[in-house]
């Protein structure tokens, strides 16, 4: 037996919730245990970010992170991926206003980039972030949808890696 | 390319836009369940569920049929969804993320007690 709880499931865990909203959107939400401004540190500093951007499950690594992290500034990752090709992603930062609002663009697809858009909503010592992707038109939405849609499994979901990789927010 | 038309996605999109409705297809992609299972488990009236059911079945999200008396529902025709796989998968991605970050913000929130 194992003396430490490890694989009990804690009751107070914060869930990951993603919902398709309009045609053009989708919306996820998470509440952290910190308060807004703690939480904002770390999504604005390029250190700490870099650590938890990219999940370890993930075939990737991150080269390189740049980041001018204020209203009109902009952003670069640069990725490894599968030690065989690199990947960029970029763009601007539309509005930062500490601790509570971050919008940017993903201009790495061109003009059919979503517009990501991440809320802090401080509730007692907890935060409410809500993270929203717009997309430019329904059809980018659906393309990306489609590119998921054959029949052949292992085709699937190498897509599905693909798509979820070009659609970091 | 495969084509989709805009209405069957339009569909899907509202059928997952509900929790319950994404939690009876995670089920079903387990294992075929009857209505009467379903409103079990999500604890829901035999109507409501019923009523879930339709709108997913709608969307081709969801078959079902009668066998006697019990309707039997599994999912949709000939396919994994591509939308609930992708919505599925773009979850996961968030979630190790934001797991990821939690530690980040303990850590944060330790230095800042130490001061």
């Amino acid at each position: 037996m194992n003396a430490r709880k490890d694989s009990e499931p804690n009751p107070t865990k914060n869930r990951t919730t993603v919902e398709p909203k309009s045609e053009r959107e989708i919306v996820v939400r998470r509440t952290f245990d910190a308060p807004a401004r703690i939480v904002f540190q770390a999504w604005t500093t390029p250190a700490l970010f870099k650590r938890w951007w990219v999940p370890k499950s993930m075939p990737l690594a991150l080269l390189s992170y740049e980041a001018d992290i204020r209203t009109g500034g902009g952003y670069r990752l640069v990725f490894d991926v599968d030690g065989t090709k690199t990947m960029a992603f970029f763009g601007k930062y539309i509005e930062v206003t500490p601790h509570s609002r971050i919008v940017w663009t993903n201009d790495e697809s061109g003009e059919d980039g979503a517009v990501t858009t991440v809320t802090l909503e401080e509730a007692g010592d907890k935060t409410l972030m809500v993270l929203h992707e717009l997309y430019r038109s329904k059809e980018v939405r659906d393309a990306a949808l489609a590119s998921g849609a054959y029949d052949g499994m292992g085709e699937t979901f190498e897509q599905l890696d693909e798509v979820l990789v070009t659609l970091r927010a | 390319m495969v084509h989709h038309s805009s209405a069957r996605l339009d569909a899907s999109f509202a059928a997952l836009s509900d929790a319950t409705r994404r939690g009876v297809l995670e089920q079903l992609g387990r294992a075929d369940a009857s209505i009467t299972e379903l409103a079990e488990k999500f604890h829901m009236t035999l109507t409501g569920m019923k009523k879930h059911v339709g709108v997913l079945e709608r969307a081709g999200l969801v078959a079902t049929e009668k066998v006697g008396r019990v309707r039997t529902c599994k999912l949709g025709p000939s396919r994994l969804s591509a939308e609930t796989a992708w919505i599925e998968g773009y979850r996961q991605l968030w979630s190790s993320r934001f797991e990821e970050l939690d530690k980040i913000i303990e850590e944060l929130k330790r230095k800042e007690n130490v001061r």
